[in-house]
């Protein structure tokens, strides 16, 4: 095959159903995750409101999706798939099970950064009469920010290569291109160009977050 | 009839009163029935070893501990952990810690004006006015764009305490506030008590600065083991310590002179 417009369009339109696919699972995996992960930040035994049962039942609920492999996750969810997009192939009905994937991942990654929180900051609010509410929104999430930016670089990472896999399924995007082309039809050159264009996505990605980060940091000089 | 009158007086002087206070950690008995009021306008200073309890006993007061027996009245009110009243009645209770515990990502002002805002709803131009009175009074007015980490550790107790007066807390606790502070810094933190005490403020302070305890203290307690060993006015407490834990704890910060023993050179 040799490299025409066509070729051009096709991995343009390739790069377009990636990122659609990559940001909208991002979003929603936070819409479901972030409360969860601030839940189990907030009901575990150190937590500002510690709830044995609760936290068990999410921590159980997390960890099983999360060890799923998600080709196996893709294949599972299809019904669901259906009943929500009406098709079960697609860019967008890939975003489906890339956020059943995400959301449980981002819950942890919230969790574990809002953990990192110091103690004695919680308890100054707590010592000033701040409610649960303010404390979540002002102290939880607003120190523990940077951290929470850092997660949002991983996940955008993360989500990204589970979107290529989704290309073994006609999932949409460069990794479907990947697949078809490079895989299939021996087109080891189309293949090259898709991976070095998910490689810099990701350069890219890290570090526009890592800048974001250390742009929103207070903590040292 | 006049005997009701004067428990009412009574009553309404004491803002806090401890009775039969346990706290436990493990099974570990931490504080063994403490029993304590403190009246309006009081400065109680409380000293002791490590680990007797003069540090939990603060943080059970503010229910940043659960207690396992007693009770803890301020105004007559009951505190307690996990209560409803709980974030009502916790501003009354100001705070200050060994460790500062100012939010690393705000600035000095923010710092100052969450709880005003957020807790106590009121507006950012009403708080910033009184933050920047209360920054210039412990003469910290240029700092207030500044972040934690560009403070030193005296600055940052002192914006520590601002963010706690600007709750209008009726009692202030002070919990080993200069214990982190290099002895430069100590000087100016605890100035800046000693001039809330000169100006009617009712606090209770874990210290273990015992110059600083007989200078602002109206009464001092020495606790030891989980009780409270002894109390009293601090020229009879620091000179004529009743018991022999107290005596044997207060011989600690005193030092014979060793030029007498010596060899002559």
């Amino acid at each position: 095959m040799t490299w025409d417009a066509e070729m051009t369009k096709m991995l343009v339109d390739g790069l377009r159903d990636t990122l659609y696919m990559v940001v909208f699972s991002t979003l929603f995996g936070y819409i479901l995750g972030l409360p969860l992960g601030v839940l189990l930040a907030v009901s575990d035994r150190d937590g500002i409101r510690p709830r044995r049962v609760l936290y068990r039942v999410l921590d159980i609920v997390v960890n099983i999706l999360r060890s799923v492999p998600f080709l196996i996750l893709l294949i599972l969810v299809i019904p669901l798939t259906k009943l929500l997009v009406g098709k079960s192939y697609g860019s967008t009905a890939t975003i489906v099970p890339l956020t059943i994937a995400a959301a449980p991942f981002i819950a942890r990654m919230v969790e574990s950064s809002l953990k990192e929180v110091d103690h004695g900051v919680i308890e100054a609010a707590q010592s000033m009469g701040a409610s649960n509410r303010t404390i979540i929104l002002k102290v939880l999430i607003g120190e523990a920010r940077t951290s929470l930016i850092v997660g949002v670089t991983i996940a955008l990472g993360t989500i990204l290569g589970y979107s290529a896999m989704a290309g073994v399924v006609g999932g949409g995007g460069l990794g479907d291109i990947a697949i078809r082309y490079g895989y299939y039809r021996y087109e080891t050159g189309v293949m090259i160009v898709t991976v070095v264009i998910l490689v810099l996505l990701v350069q890219i990605l890290q570090v526009l977050g890592m800048m974001l980060a250390r742009l929103t940091d207070r903590r040292k000089v | 009839m006049e005997h009701d009158k004067e428990v009412d007086v009574m009553e309404k002087n004491t803002v806090l009163s401890l009775r039969g206070l346990v706290k436990q950690f493990d099974n570990v008995t931490i504080l063994d029935g403490i029993d304590l009021d403190i009246r309006q306008g009081e400065v109680a200073v409380i000293i002791g070893p490590s680990g007797c309890g003069k540090s939990t006993l603060l943080r059970c007061i503010n229910a940043l501990e659960p207690v396992q027996g007693g009770e803890i009245l301020l105004e007559g009110e009951p505190v307690v952990s996990g209560g409803k009243n709980l974030p009502r009645i916790r501003q009354k209770i100001g705070m200050v810690f060994q460790s500062y515990d100012l939010f690393p990502h705000l600035t000095v002002m923010d710092n100052i004006t969450l709880s005003p805002r957020k807790v106590q709803k009121r507006s950012r131009e009403d708080a910033e006015r009184e933050a920047r009175e209360l920054l210039g009074r412990v003469g910290l007015s240029d700092k207030e764009k500044s972040y934690p980490r560009e403070l030193s550790g005296g600055q940052k107790q002192r914006v520590a305490i601002v963010r706690m007066l600007i709750m209008h807390p009726e009692i202030l606790l002070f919990d080993e506030v200069t214990a982190a502070l290099d002895p430069e810094m100590v000087r100016e933190v605890l100035d800046v008590m000693l001039d809330l005490a000169a100006q009617g403020r009712t606090m209770l302070i874990v210290t273990h600065e015992m110059n600083f305890a007989r200078a602002v203290a109206d009464r001092v307690i020495f606790m030891d083991e989980g009780h409270i060993v002894e109390e009293g006015a601090p020229d009879d407490l620091f000179d004529h310590p009743q018991t022999e834990r107290a005596r044997s704890f207060l011989n600690m910060f005193t030092f014979e002179s060793v030029r007498a023993a010596k060899q002559p050179v």
